[in-house]
């Protein structure tokens, strides 16, 4: 990706962040959370993660943003009155921030191996199809097969490693997710008794 | 060309809006909203090195799959946080955190 596009969409991606933070109005605010993940996934497919990309666009901009317009709109939210600005934590926030920052471009200043460019880091497709393992004989590799046509299987590849490297780290995150669900359904009753 | 501190960079600054989100608003929902924000951060930046640390010429995709996890859990965090939050404002009739000093309501 040519770096005007890098610039563009990191610009929309901070610019629609801060908007998150200095709208009054709750439904402002969610509406420009989702403008900063479309340009956050924008970045990812720049960084040749099209999976989670898709992902991002799906899960964040289309699940979780529609669950928080739906409770602002249950919780019938307005826009904030202006209340008295309290100084002590507004100045604490804003000088706290500004550490982080400098650290940040501070730390990011001496570390070289980060001055690597995506062109010294090319990806090698036939590189990759060579390292693949041999298959039984009467299976295919459909994955190696994507890889000599020069194209990049990214979800194949995900899933891969994700069943056969991490699959009890999966089986864990589907209770934490049954476990939430539950613990949803607890919390909505409208006794708490 | 783009380098990986151009990537850590951006991350690092979308990561100081959510954090100064966090800290200066003082609606529940919007600290909430900034929290996702910061947990997006931390996903570019993973995202980032698993795509300049090349194995066999394809990206590291243990940092995918780390982000993969994180978006699983982030999801869950949201509906239980959600959740929570409707439960507060129906016992207080407030989403504000300063109107919400005191148990046992």
């Amino acid at each position: 990706m040519p770096p005007v596009a890098f610039i563009i969409f990191s610009v929309i991606m901070l610019v629609f962040g801060v908007l998150v933070v200095v709208n009054r109005n709750p439904v402002a605010s969610a509406l420009s959370l989702v403008v900063s993940f479309l340009g956050l996934a924008a970045l990812f497919v720049s960084l040749d993660a099209y999976f989670v990309g898709v992902v991002q666009i799906l899960v964040y901009a289309g699940a979780v943003m529609v669950l928080f317009l739906f409770i602002i709109m249950l919780l019938d939210l307005k826009a904030e009155a202006r209340r008295k600005i309290n100084v002590v934590p507004m100045i604490g926030g804003c000088v706290l921030t500004a550490v982080l920052v400098l650290q940040l471009v501070s730390v990011l200043n001496t570390f070289e191996p980060g001055k690597k460019s995506l062109v010294e880091a090319p990806l090698d497709y036939a590189a990759a199809a060579a390292a693949r393992p041999a298959v039984p004989e009467g299976k295919s590799d459909t994955i190696k097969r994507d890889l000599r046509e020069n194209k990049l299987p990214d979800v194949r590849l995900l899933g891969e490693q994700l069943f056969t490297k991490f699959p009890f780290h999966l089986q864990i995150a589907g209770v934490l997710l049954l476990v939430s669900t539950v613990g949803v359904v607890i919390l909505s009753k409208r006794e708490l008794k | 060309m783009v380098t990986l501190n151009a990537y850590l960079l951006v991350s690092g600054l979308l990561f100081a809006i959510g954090f100064a989100g966090v800290l200066l608003r003082r609606n529940i929902i919007i600290i909430f909203m900034c929290l996702e924000l910061m947990l997006s951060a931390s996903n570019l930046s993973l995202v980032a090195f698993s795509r300049f640390n090349t194995v066999n010429g394809l990206p590291n995709y243990n940092g995918q799959i780390l982000v993969f996890f994180i978006i699983a859990v982030a999801a869950a965090e949201v509906a239980v946080g959600l959740a929570i939050i409707v439960a507060l404002f129906r016992a207080r009739r407030t989403t504000h955190v300063e109107d919400m000093n005191s148990m046992k309501g």
